[in-house]
């Protein structure tokens, strides 16, 4: 599904290259889990999976199902499937959140020529989906993100994964700022998005999310690299020792 | 003595020159308002229309904006126009006059033109200050309007539109509203205008009694040719709390003052306002506020959206006197420019006399912030859909503070039917 190949990239402003030759491969029905230190690119890597203009690819392809996502803009990429989760979802004041929903969803439908949800149904959809993660219908109709906490915000991303059902779904830190009970509603959520035509990247520092969504594949990114990629023991031997000992084999 | 050259009259200023010897015989009013409007017509010959010289005018130089004023006749017929909420009271004024004053539950009408035939209207027409040019060729001229008295706790359930309607020529109206002690009422000013050009003076005078609580809505959605000078005076008593938004989204040339005297303990006053700015358009908002007693809070937040060359401006003038001990004063001035040619100048200005005080001012100038644009894309939004989207939530947010979503509803879709024909 996905096939990111000899990637390098870097922030357009500065010119410093944070992706440094990447490999990485990511089939359908998959769920992997990117970990690294900080500033080894985890969240580079998500931002220019998404398409964000402040980053420059300056080698090497992205490719979605075969074709390649450099040239698509970041809501055609979202149209055709690929979901980031922020690690810190943007607050958007003025805008009520039901009405981003019904503006998300109706423009996705849109790019795919499919019709658009009509108002009943779509109250039907959030109000279902809404509850499945236990948000207060009353957090809906206030401002995108604004005042909510950090568990609300996280469970306010994975109520646009539900609704959207992305392909390629792609977690920035999902876990940070999230007590263990807004933890083990966000992982459920993710979990139940688990199916053989969905790729879930989890990109985390800690294991403890993976604890929660048991990734079929863990990949240790360093420098812009992927160093070395294993099952989810290596994860587990990640929390025991620490990246020291993966970074030194690498060298 | 200052001598100064006497500079050459503008064609405007001998178009009000000659419009008023045109209209004088038919000007209602009795001796006294007679005298003043002669009064106020001979200043205004001294004075003629202010140029940016003059400290209140400086980013709106209507000498110079206001090259040509039309024919002083009221201009072409004008027809009532559907309330902008739904199931309103509508108090028309078309073409200057008033259509026939009826009560409404807790709210007794009357004629301006009444007010002035009987003499009662004299003192107000009084400029309020020597710069004061609004004032000045208002009371010189005003025809017509309404008088309006909301009884001691009154709070009819309607909301009352005064509705002027105007399409070319000359209008100059007045509206004046006591709100006895305790009354509660939610009243929409609307200026809607015509295709062709017309110049139009307003001038609203406001009592808020003790305990009183209004909201004041303006909405100026004149035509885009036509000229139109506000001013709203407002005295507000103890407890009172005075709610008002100015809404513009029309106009070539617009104007409008507000002028708001905090005068009693324990008072609050709002401005809310959202310009919307296209075209060539030039649009003023200028405030002056002052608090005199101790106790007494108000908050401007000014939201501007600017396109094509349209300029614009808010002067913020807050004065606290010696005696206002904990005044709390907060204004601000957020500015979105969509445009590389368009401008909006924010001047905010702190008087500040007393000692224990809160008063703060801020303005900013953007554009959309990219970072939002961004988080709209990644859920499939495209940016021109985005952006309007922004552009919305940007100044809707304001009209979220309304305590009425009905009418909150009804002013966000007047809002958004004229950012989705703009932006």
């Amino acid at each position: 599904m996905l096939e990111i190949k000899n990637l390098h990239a870097r922030i357009a402003e500065s010119g410093t290259e944070i992706i440094r030759g990447l490999n990485l491969t990511v089939n359908a029905g998959e769920v992997a889990a990117i970990m690294g230190p900080n500033g080894s690119g985890k969240s580079t890597l998500s931002y220019i999976l998404a398409g964000r203009e402040d980053y420059e690819v300056t080698e090497g392809d992205i490719l979605y199902n075969g074709e390649s996502i450099l040239e698509l803009e970041p809501s055609e990429r979202a149209a055709k499937g690929i979901f980031l989760a922020f690690q810190y979802p943007v607050e958007i004041p003025g805008v009520a959140t039901m009405q981003f929903l019904k503006v998300a969803i109706n423009e996705q439908r849109k790019a795919r020529g499919e019709e658009e949800l009509k108002t009943p149904d779509f109250m039907r959809l959030v109000k279902e989906k809404a509850g499945e993660l236990k948000i207060d219908p009353d957090m809906l109709k206030r401002p995108l993100n604004v005042g909510f906490s950090g568990g609300e915000k996280k469970r306010a991303e994975i109520l646009q994964m539900k609704l959207l059902e992305p392909k390629l779904c792609v977690l920035d830190e999902t876990d940070s700022g999230l007590d263990i009970d807004a933890l083990k509603i966000v992982a459920e959520g993710v979990n139940a998005l688990r199916s053989p035509d969905r790729a879930i990247i989890v990109i985390t520092h800690y294991q403890r999310l993976l604890e929660h969504i048991v990734p079929d594949t863990v990949h240790v990114l360093y420098k812009g690299q992927v160093i070395r990629s294993g099952d989810k023991e290596l994860a587990s031997e990640l929390e025991a020792n620490g990246y020291a000992d993966i970074i030194d084999a690498a060298a | 003595m200052n001598i100064q050259a006497k500079t050459q009259r503008t064609a405007a200023e001998q178009g009000l020159i000659d419009a008023f010897s045109a209209l004088v015989s038919d000007l209602p009013g009795d001796t006294s308002v007679t005298a003043k409007r002669d009064r106020l017509m001979a200043d205004f010959g001294d004075a003629g229309l202010p140029s940016r010289r003059v400290e209140a005018w400086h980013y709106t130089d209507l000498r110079t904006l206001l090259r040509e004023v039309p024919n002083h006749l009221p201009g072409e017929t004008a027809s009532q126009l559907r309330p902008i909420l739904d199931g309103s009271e509508v108090l028309p004024l078309l073409g200057g006059r008033y259509v026939e004053p009826r009560d409404i539950e807790g709210l007794k009408v009357g004629s301006f033109r009444e007010a002035l035939m009987n003499g009662w209207a004299t003192a107000s027409l009084d400029a309020l200050r020597p710069d004061d040019a609004i004032g000045r060729i208002n009371g010189a001229f005003v025809m017509d309007g309404y008088t309006l008295k909301l009884a001691a706790d009154a709070a009819p359930e309607k909301t009352i539109e005064l509705q002027s309607v105007q399409n070319g020529g000359q209008a100059h109206g007045r509206f004046r509203l006591e709100a006895e002690a305790g009354s509660r009422a939610t009243f929409i000013e609307r200026h809607a205008g015509g295709e062709a050009a017309g110049l139009t003076t307003s001038v609203t005078e406001i009592d808020v009694a003790e305990g009183a609580e209004l909201v004041w809505v303006i909405v100026q959605e004149r035509g885009g040719e036509d000229t139109h000078l506000g001013q709203l005076r407002a005295k507000l008593a103890k407890d009172a709390n005075f709610k008002l938004y100015v809404i513009n989204m029309g106009g070539k040339l617009v104007r409008q003052e507000v002028d708001i005297a905090v005068d009693g303990e324990g008072a609050h006053f709002d401005l809310r306002a959202i310009n919307l700015l296209a075209g060539q358009s030039h649009t003023d908002i200028t405030l002056t506020l002052g608090h005199s007693v101790p106790d007494t809070t108000s908050q401007e937040i000014v939201r501007n959206v600017v396109l094509d060359r349209a300029r614009g401006a808010f002067q913020g003038q807050i004065r606290v006197s010696r005696e206002a001990q904990k005044t709390d004063a907060q204004m601000a001035c957020n500015s979105l420019l969509l445009s590389d040619d368009g401008e909006f100048d924010a001047k905010p200005e702190l008087e500040i006399f007393a000692d224990d005080v809160i008063c703060a001012h801020g303005a900013t100038v953007d554009d959309l912030d990219p970072v939002h644009l961004f988080y709209l894309a990644a859920r499939g939004v495209p940016e021109k859909i985005a952006s309007a989207l922004l552009v919305k939530g940007f100044v809707e947010e304001l009209l979220d503070e309304l305590d009425d979503e009905a009418l909150t509803d009804a002013l966000k879709e007047r809002v958004e039917d004229w950012l989705d024909a703009h932006v």
